[in-house]
């Protein structure tokens, strides 16, 4: 029996008072019960159009329609068929620009909430202790990924499960970029980041941390000492922008990488933490993303009195998903649009004193689509900050660029591949941010896949 | 993995440890550097590589105990572990073509200078060595400089060991004595270099040095290591560490290095407590 609800089941989430100053995650999961009664909203269309909206291609009616009788494991199955990492998706996808845009509930009402059921379920798998995870059979032919965020991870995932000897190499001390340095706590639990990759790990993926390829080996020494037939290169793109005005290397002033990568990877946070933060009673971060979402809201945890978004668009055109800014304002975060900083001011010890802005209009759309922000002449105005943090993006890091001799890149810096991830060099693959500049976790899991297919048949063909 | 494999006391407060790191040993060449961590929860901090083993798969760091980590550090023995030993991380020091130098050294610095100098002396440039001390209990590498050097001038600023003042002073010293330098190389505290950088920049000497900023993860990622060298912002891991000393914003950088001097004298007081308590 279908649910006619044009209302979908609302996530229950924390408080915001009391979730506002701790790193415990915000949405709770829909219990069993919400699960079911969501997924029976799930009209199965026989065109299936969100599955079109999905980047990895999960088929979301045929997972949904488990779940709507109770099978938990089959739907499951169906999703671990398409998406590597369901647990990390189902937190962090923008849904409601993907599938559940083209929900056809969602002409009369609103869409089933793919998303929330995508979580219910990789949660429960995860829940269940006795999913075992069996090895595939050897092919006998080794591959290399390097960078080990949501590209690499996916990447690794479908290669060993075609039978690659898979080694997964990671800079930091630690796998899983994005999701281990940038995504907060409290949006992504780094349990279960971890947990998907034990379950790499488990599947025979070798992980090798603080690999710096480029400096400690490079994609040459890796495809000829090294012994690996094709390498994929999915290293993001992680270094900060700045805005280049005065007074932006003021202590107080971080880039936004900085920033979240001191709470979420070194875990300034805790008490037992060696690694300092400064957080800031009044912050002031710059940008709409949803990097900068998660950094206003951490400042927020760290005891910050104020903490204020300063975006040169209007609300509109905020890049951030509709639910980081609507939870970021339950939790107190102030906005001020139309801005743009001139100058960082320093207090009278030199650190950050205050942010002078200035007021912004929209006018004619630019190369983006969006409004061009240009600035109202005279509207200068001082915004008191001691702690201001730069979320206004980032480039593909250089280090690769520099060291593989005749791997063609882009101007900015983006590594030139072809739709199946190939690149100028034959046998190395790349995908995610460092291909296309930042964009989301499931682009870079769907480049990552898309590589790994690439991949095999390049490896299978060359055996022939 | 990066296991300790000598430990020794170059002076009260001056460590010299021999690690296991075959990979970053490959690879290392002077000027670069290493980030490591002590334990799981220990913050990620860079060292410059003192020497290194290709054969013998070992990097040598030295480091001077000023605060919570350098103190964890110093604790480990011979036979203990790091968690993490990253690199060979930046640029190496570039030493083409040069065939007369004057390397300045100050404080712990002297451990960056010396690899730096060894290297130049190996490739058969003429190397006047510079090296600077707060007194003679502080003096370090002494017979090292000397191995590789033509000329040693070494100086306290109390006078107890070698001459009375400081590394600026010799330097001009041998400059105005017809010394004719095709670069200087200073590497040491942030006053130091920028006074060496003032001197020089009156004879018109180019001059190099080493930036060590607070850092995180040593690949361009954090930008917490930003400079402004000649107008521009640069990143000290992937641009440096080691910078045209006439352009650097020393002002800028000695206030930057402070950017934490509160939260770490108090993690070095909480470390000395807890040590202390361990002992008794």
């Amino acid at each position: 029996m279908a649910n006619l609800s044009p209302n979908r089941n609302p996530m229950p989430t924390r408080d915001p008072m009391e979730r506002r100053r701790d790193f415990g995650e915000v949405a709770l999961g829909y219990t069993t019960q919400q699960a079911v009664d969501e997924a029976q909203r799930c009209l199965q269309c026989k065109h299936k159009p969100c599955v079109g909206g999905c980047p990895v291609c999960v088929d979301i009616p045929a997972f949904i329609q488990c779940v709507a009788r109770g099978d938990f494991a089959a739907a499951y199955e169906v999703i671990s068929r398409s998406s590597s990492l369901p647990a990390v998706c189902g937190r962090v996808c923008p849904q409601e620009t993907q599938c559940e845009s083209r929900c056809v509930r969602g002409n009369k009402g609103e869409p089933v909430a793919i998303g929330r059921l995508e979580r219910f379920v990789a949660d429960w798998h995860a829940a269940q202790t006795d999913a075992a995870v069996t090895r595939p059979a050897a092919n006998g032919h080794r591959v290399a990924v390097v960078g080990s965020g949501p590209a690499g991870l996916a990447c690794a995932g479908d290669l060993v499960k075609l039978g690659y000897d898979v080694t997964l190499f990671e800079a930091l001390h630690l796998a899983g970029g994005v999701l281990v340095y940038g995504i907060p706590e409290f949006r992504l639990p780094k349990a279960i980041v971890q947990q998907e990759i034990d379950t790499l790990r488990q599947l025979g993926v070798h992980i090798e941390t603080n690999m710096v390829i480029g400096k400690v080996l490079s994609v040459d020494e890796l495809m000829t000492g090294g012994g690996f037939e094709a390498v994929f290169i999915g290293t993001g793109a992680g270094l900060p922008r700045f805005m280049g005005i005065p007074g932006e290397n003021r202590n107080g002033v971080y880039s936004a990488n900085e920033f979240l990568t001191r709470v979420n990877l070194m875990k300034a946070y805790q008490p037992g933490s060696a690694t300092p933060i400064r957080p800031g009673r009044r912050v002031v971060v710059v940008g709409g993303g949803n990097v900068a979402m998660d950094a206003a809201r951490c400042a927020m945890r760290l005891g910050a009195e104020e903490v204020t978004v300063v975006y040169r668009r209007s609300a509109e055109e905020l890049p951030a998903r509709a639910e980081e800014v609507e939870h970021a304002k339950e939790e107190g975060i102030l906005f001020r649009f139309l801005s743009n900083p001139v100058e960082i001011i320093p207090d009278d010890a030199g650190n950050v004193g205050g942010v002078r802005c200035v007021e912004m209009e929209l006018g004619e759309p630019d190369a983006s689509g969006r409004r061009r922000p240009t600035v109202k002449p005279g509207s200068d105005f001082v915004m008191e900050a001691d702690c201001v943090i730069m979320a206004i993006g980032t480039s593909p890091n250089p280090l690769i660029k520099a060291t593989t001799a005749d791997l063609e890149t882009h101007r900015w810096g983006g590594i030139v591949a072809d739709k199946t991830g190939a690149t100028s060099r034959p046998g190395v693959f790349a995908g995610g941010d460092a291909v296309t500049g930042a964009a989301t976790v499931i682009l870079a899991m769907g480049a990552g896949k898309t590589a790994a297919a690439a991949m095999d048949k390049y490896i299978r063909d060359k055996a022939k | 993995m990066y296991s300790i494999l000598k430990k020794e006391t170059l002076n009260t407060s001056v460590i010299r440890m021999v690690i296991a790191a075959p990979l970053v040993a490959a690879k290392a060449r002077p000027g670069q550097f290493v980030i490591l961590r002590v334990d799981a929860a220990g913050e990620r901090i860079p060292l410059t590589v003192a020497d290194y083993d290709r054969e013998k798969g070992t990097v040598t760091v030295i480091f001077q105990t000023v605060g919570a980590t350098t103190l964890a550090l110093s604790r480990l023995e011979v036979g203990d572990s790091l968690a993490d030993f990253v690199g060979p991380l930046g640029r190496a020091t570039r030493t083409e073509g040069l065939r007369k130098v004057a390397v300045v050294g100050g404080g712990v610095g002297c451990a960056i200078a010396y690899p730096v100098a060894k290297k130049l002396y190996e490739q058969g440039a003429e190397v006047c060595c510079i090296t600077g001390f707060r007194n003679r209990d502080m003096v370090i590498l002494q017979q090292e400089f000397a191995a590789v050097s033509h000329r040693l001038v070494t100086l306290t600023d109390d006078g107890s060991f070698g001459e009375k003042g400081l590394v600026t002073d010799a330097l001009r010293r041998l400059i105005d004595s017809g010394e004719r330098y095709d670069e200087v190389i200073a590497i040491g505290p942030l006053p130091m270099m920028k006074y060496v950088c003032k001197l020089t920049e009156e004879y018109g000497i180019r001059t190099v040095v080493s930036m060590n900023p607070v850092m995180i993860d040593g690949t361009g990622m954090c930008g917490g290591c930003r400079l402004t060298v000649g107008g521009e912002m640069k990143f000290a891991c992937v641009d440096g560490p080691e910078f045209d000393g006439h352009q650097v914003d020393f002002d800028e950088a000695m206030q930057r290095s402070g950017m934490y001097r509160d939260e770490e004298r108090h993690a070095y007081e909480a470390a000395c407590n807890l040590f202390k308590k361990e002992v008794q």
